[in-house]
């Protein structure tokens, strides 16, 4: 069961030229393959197209490929039908809350309500979801009360429910202090660890670093690099792309520098 | 509160717990509804905002003296049921003082009138003048009275939820909800926008011209951040089946009695002959 990008181009309403160019890209069942670029590098587009958001519902046109889950074209399914599939988080908590609900457990089971579940499904749905992210206890909170961290791992959990296979994680920790960051990182090892297929979108290289497997650059809208972590990260033309290495390497090359040992 | 209270709200919570739960949901959920503690506020709000809808229309076609104070009298009485008495009467005053000295001003200064009671500068002050402006005067409080007793006790969650258990389309519901829990949202935002604003040099302070000055530089940014956030929240919510048609279950609604249905109908009843009773000249 595969997540797959084969040679998308993409192009926003309005604009002449693409944002996305002939990008391929597979992530398979936990594994967590990371997306690293500068600003208007095409990551924000990458996972919407990925998601099927794009352009199902945000418009533009796909202007070549495909996009595959589990050997589904998602071109080819209801909006409304992506999101057992293909879930996708934004990186601030407060705007992908529906507001609509009182306490946090209401909030995660509104997507298995939204799918026409009964509501002792959608609360066992909500409930499981909480478990794997360790957050049981903020069940009667209300959502709008967290911290960003909690809130983040609130929206994660929402996007678990509707039991996606492949999650798609757009700078989940933007917005998060160090404590929070923590804890998303810690709670996408998780699911990975159970299967999920995670494609996260980050500039926080330390935290891919620590995460990924495979990471992908990506610079004016083309994927120019995909492999190992160990191997994007180190390479020094990372830094001309407009993505700062992780403190591990800039450290050891500032040691280089200064011609002591590393 | 009294244990009497606190057992009846909590009777009224499990009864608004949609049937088919598992016990222990079934618990947890009856602790997420909006509290409810007092009788009036355990009404259905389809019941409250029937009470609410015929009391204003009644005070306001009817006028005179009689309906308007009945109106009056009886959401004061329902306020002091519901604890709320202090807390509505300030709300009905701060909404509206501004628009009841108009009124006095307007109808005492400027209506025209066979009996002078007084006269103010070029103006005089008729008793025809001032009986408009009481009659009106009792409007806009019954008015404000029955709207400001119907929102103080229903909570929006619990509106919307009812709507949607009476059919009414979830995405209408969550709509209306989502705009009303928006408010204080954007509020916040302005606020730190402003606080931004200030931090760059913005004259916020001082005389009206300079407020309203300070104003524009706010605009631009609160409106794009409220659009921009209504979009993420629109992808995010589609992220979420939200656009998948049909209904979809609720955890809980408040319960609908056949007291209450009943009591709509009356409080219906009344309204209609009240009003008909005004057109044949008997009210």
């Amino acid at each position: 069961m595969t997540l797959e990008l084969a040679s998308v181009s993409y192009r926003y309403a309005g604009y002449a030229r693409p944002a996305l160019r002939d990008v391929s890209l597979r992530v398979d069942d936990g594994e967590i393959v990371g997306i690293v670029g500068a600003n208007e590098a095409g990551k924000t587009t990458l996972c919407l197209v990925a998601s099927g958001l794009a352009p199902a519902s945000i418009g533009g046109r796909l202007l070549s490929g495909s996009v595959v889950a589990d050997g589904q074209d998602l071109a080819r399914i209801p909006v409304h039908g992506l999101a057992e599939r293909v879930a996708i988080g934004f990186q601030d908590p407060a705007t992908q809350l529906s507001g609509a609900t009182g306490s946090v457990i209401e909030e995660v089971a509104l997507g298995p309500l939204n799918l026409g579940m009964p509501g002792r499904e959608a609360l066992e749905r909500a409930h499981e979801a909480l478990d794997a992210l360790n957050i049981g206890d903020l069940a009667e909170r209300d959502p709008l009360r967290l911290s960003g961290g909690q809130g983040q791992l609130v929206v994660i959990a929402a996007l678990l429910a509707m039991r996606p296979r492949h999650l798609v994680l757009d700078e989940p920790t933007a917005q998060l202090d160090p404590h929070g960051t923590r804890l998303v990182a810690d709670a996408l090892r998780r699911l990975a660890a159970v299967g999920t297929a995670l494609l996260i979108a980050e500039h926080k290289t330390d935290l891919l670093d620590e995460l990924c497997g495979r990471i992908a650059v990506l610079d004016g809208g083309a994927l120019v690099g995909d492999g190992s972590a160990a191997s994007v990260l180190e390479d020094p033309r990372l830094v001309d792309r407009g993505v700062a290495p992780p403190s591990r390497v800039t450290i050891r090359r500032a040691i280089e520098a200064a011609g002591a040992a590393p | 509160m009294t244990a009497r209270a606190d057992a009846a709200e909590a009777a009224h919570r499990e009864a608004a717990v949609q049937p088919g739960l598992e016990p222990e949901d079934a618990a947890l959920v009856a602790r997420l509804v909006p509290p409810v503690p007092s009788p009036y506020h355990r009404l259905n709000p389809l019941t409250k905002a029937a009470i609410a809808t015929a009391g204003s229309l009644a005070a306001i076609v009817v006028g005179g003296y009689p309906v308007p104070l009945l109106v009056i009298v009886a959401a004061l009485v329902s306020a002091e049921i519901a604890g709320l008495l202090g807390r509505l009467v300030r709300v009905t005053v701060a909404v509206g003082l501004a628009l009841a000295i108009s009124i006095v001003l307007v109808s005492t200064l400027t209506r025209a009138g066979e009996t002078v009671l007084f006269v103010i500068g070029p103006f005089d002050v008729t008793a025809e003048g001032v009986d408009f402006a009481a009659q009106t005067l009792l409007k806009v409080f019954a008015l404000s009275l029955s709207i400001g007793l119907f929102t103080l006790t229903t909570h929006p969650r619990a509106l919307v939820a009812d709507l949607e258990r009476r059919g009414v389309s979830s995405r209408f519901a969550f709509v209306a909800l989502a705009t009303i829990e928006a408010v204080p949202a954007m509020v916040r935002r302005a606020g730190v926008i402003a606080e931004a604003q200030r931090a760059r040099g913005l004259d916020s302070e001082g005389g009206v011209v300079a407020r309203a000055r300070g104003l524009l530089p706010l605009v631009g940014p609160v409106l794009i951040s409220a659009v921009t956030e209504v979009e993420q929240r629109s992808l995010a919510l589609e992220a979420r089946a939200f656009s998948r048609p049909g209904r979809r279950d609720l955890l809980w609604a408040m319960p609908d009695r056949g007291a209450e249905r009943a009591l709509r109908w009356i409080v219906g009843g009344v309204l209609l002959a009240v009003v008909l009773g005004h057109l044949g000249g008997l009210v």
